[in-house]
């Protein structure tokens, strides 16, 4: 016990040694009994809420029957896995995830970061500090709040179609449109996150020497290609670190977003890999093909981001994992 | 630098403009409309920037006492509460691994951040909630996300960068390691302990998914439940049809919309200020 303890798993490059070097284990724990039980309460936390469900997923290998309970449900191997993957419909809640992250990396991707040069390009600090608190307000509002705000605005009886008949055009109900579902949707999480993600952009900019944009005047560089030579440059590391770190996450798209929607366009359209496992599992009680579906995601998920946070390694970048708040 | 060129500055305001906009009308159309009469909105085509004859018939009958109050005080009383058992619980987790040398905060830092590679799904954090004996309770709402790995991370690092000498001459002065959390620690975080408190709060204020998951008993339905149901699909609230409602219909949806906005802008001025003046970003780089 001691021996492992003493093989620091992270912060290896740490210059501090231990203190007193010779203490047992048992001295140690009285030592800092304070600051461990005042750890433990989110210890048990993370066990129990966040290794604890792994356990579940042998449902995925299960003919599980909720009554009977998860000892005695009879095991079936990897049958849950076979039949729920010859299902056309897992294959089509795929396209539609891919379909809607794709749009998503096109048209969301850049908004904050034209918005965070040109907020960076105010020279009134009254004016910059303005646009922020609006645009970053949206990011507080929640889901359901906010689909049902475009529903009053862009569904059937909103101001929109109305508009739209008023001045002679035919009524054109967005919502309800199966073809431009991953449109809408993109168009949502921009009006609520473009905002709050220039904060890690604008950061980014406040960072670049002021230096290399005087010499760049001083050589005559005018502001279009001081924009492209010094602050492009400045913000690519982020750019591309952000850019990574989505494509770790692609089979995630906003899962209670579009539950929330789903109905409006119906399955075809409207179903991505997280819906496709609730209603299945949840609501139509196959659980061993929901776990078996969950269980893939989770793994190939793990690997995405494993994979990705590896490619920024090699990009140089140190501590990525704290960027991966989504 | 040389003055930037006028066009430039027309162009960028006129920019600027329009994002603030598309951001407030959402904001502006929701709180009018629950202002309106049934001839306002008739006129304006669902959604009313300025009603002409403001009435708050519609939040009469949204606080008349049936579904929506109720729901009102379940969300408020998880949100509180939440609040304060995550923040207990990140406090304690951040300050309980923030000094390298304590027996084993390395292996527990490690468990904590792992989470963040990897999640377990719907099924597996179904099934274990179920197990626990959490469904049909409020410690559903609260207990699957009571610690976000992101804010331990920030925190943790805010009070490791704390200046090392206060520390250790509070405890040359006889404070002990609670002492020295509750005495020093703490008031020297309120920006960073704020920052945190809204986003577990907000949290707890919006969560939706967890309370469709988890919840079947409809009186313990927080608002965003309660919004669904009446809003998006649609349905009517036992207690409000009873009620000789003289408001529209879409008023009284938007008046529930405005009663769950409502809180987070009053919080919201408080807050953003620390947002703008750069404490997240130097916690999130740091």
């Amino acid at each position: 016990m001691t021996a492992t303890l003493d093989a620091p798993p992270t912060e290896a490059a740490s210059e501090r040694r231990r203190t007193p070097p010779k203490l047992s284990l048992w001295r140690r724990l009285r030592r800092d009994r304070v600051m461990l039980l005042l750890a433990l309460p989110g210890l048990l936390y993370f066990l129990v809420f966040h290794y604890g469900p792994l356990f579940g997923y042998v449902v995925a290998f299960k003919d599980y029957q909720p009554y009977i309970g998860f000892v005695d449900s009879p095991w079936v191997g990897l049958q849950n896995f076979v039949s729920v993957f010859a299902d056309p419909g897992v294959w089509n809640a795929l396209g539609n995830t891919l379909k809607i992250t794709l749009t998503q990396l096109v048209l969301f991707f850049p908004a904050p970061i034209a918005l965070a040069l040109l907020l960076n390009s105010v020279l009134s600090d009254k004016v910059r500090r303005f646009v922020q608190s609006v645009v970053y307000l949206p990011h507080f509002i929640g889901w359901v709040i906010i689909v049902s705000v475009f529903q009053q605005i862009l569904g059937g009886a909103g101001a929109l179609p109305n508009f739209l008949e008023s001045v002679g055009l035919p009524r054109y109900d967005m919502m309800t449109d199966p073809d431009v579902f991953p449109l809408l949707v993109t168009l949502q999480v921009i009006w609520k996150d473009a905002g709050w993600a220039t904060i890690i952009f604008l950061a980014a900019l406040l960072s670049i020497d002021q230096g290399l944009y005087e010499a760049a005047a001083m050589d005559g560089a005018g502001r279009w290609r001081r924009l492209w030579h010094v602050t492009l440059p400045g913000i690519t590391p982020i750019i591309i670190l952000l850019l990574i770190l989505n494509l770790g996450s692609i089979l995630s798209v906003g899962f209670e977003q579009i539950l929330l929607q789903r109905d409006n366009v119906g399955p075809d359209a409207g179903e991505v890999l997280d819906t496709f496992v609730y209603f299945n599992g949840v609501k139509d009680g196959q659980w061993g093909a929901a776990a078996a579906v969950g269980l893939v995601k989770t793994i190939v998920g793990t690997a995405l981001v494993l994979g990705a946070n590896k490619v920024a390694h090699l990009f140089g970048h140190e501590g990525v994992y704290r960027g991966a708040d989504k | 630098m040389e003055r930037p060129s006028t066009i430039g500055l027309v162009v960028k305001g006129l920019i600027l403009l329009t994002v603030v906009l598309l951001v407030a009308y959402p904001f502006v159309g929701v709180i009018g409309t629950s202002l309106s009469t049934e001839s306002d909105i008739a006129r304006s085509g669902g959604f009313v920037l300025l009603p002409t004859s403001p009435s708050l018939s519609a939040y009469e009958t949204v606080f008349n006492g049936g579904t929506v109050t109720r729901a009102l005080l379940v969300s408020v009383l998880v949100t509180v509460i939440g609040t304060a058992a995550s923040m207990l619980a990140t406090i304690g987790m951040a300050y309980g691994l923030s000094r390298r040398e304590v027996t084993g905060a390395r292996w527990i830092l490690l468990i904590a951040l792992l989470t963040m590679l990897f999640n377990p799904g719907l099924i597996a954090n179904f099934l274990l909630v179920k197990q626990v004996g959490l469904i049909d309770t409020f410690g559903a709402l609260i207990l699957p996300g009571l610690v976000s790995a992101f804010n331990l991370v920030v925190l943790r690092s805010f009070f490791m960068g704390l200046p090392r000498e206060l520390l250790e001459s509070a405890r040359i002065d006889g404070a002990g390691d609670f002492g020295i959390l509750v005495r020093i620690v703490l008031p020297l975080s309120k920006a960073v302990l704020a920052v945190i408190s809204l986003f577990y709060a907000v949290g707890y204020w919006n969560a939706f998914f967890n309370a469709l998951l988890y919840l079947n008993d409809s009186d313990k339905f927080p608002l965003p439940l309660i919004l669904r149901t009446f809003v998006l699909q649609g349905r009517t609230l036992d207690s409000l049809a009873a009620a000789e409602a003289p408001a529209p219909v879409q008023a009284i949806q938007m008046a529930v919309l405005v009663v769950a906005i409502v809180p987070i802008l009053l919080v919201y001025p408080f807050l953003q200020r620390y947002f703008t003046k750069g404490v997240l970003t130097g916690a999130i780089k740091g």
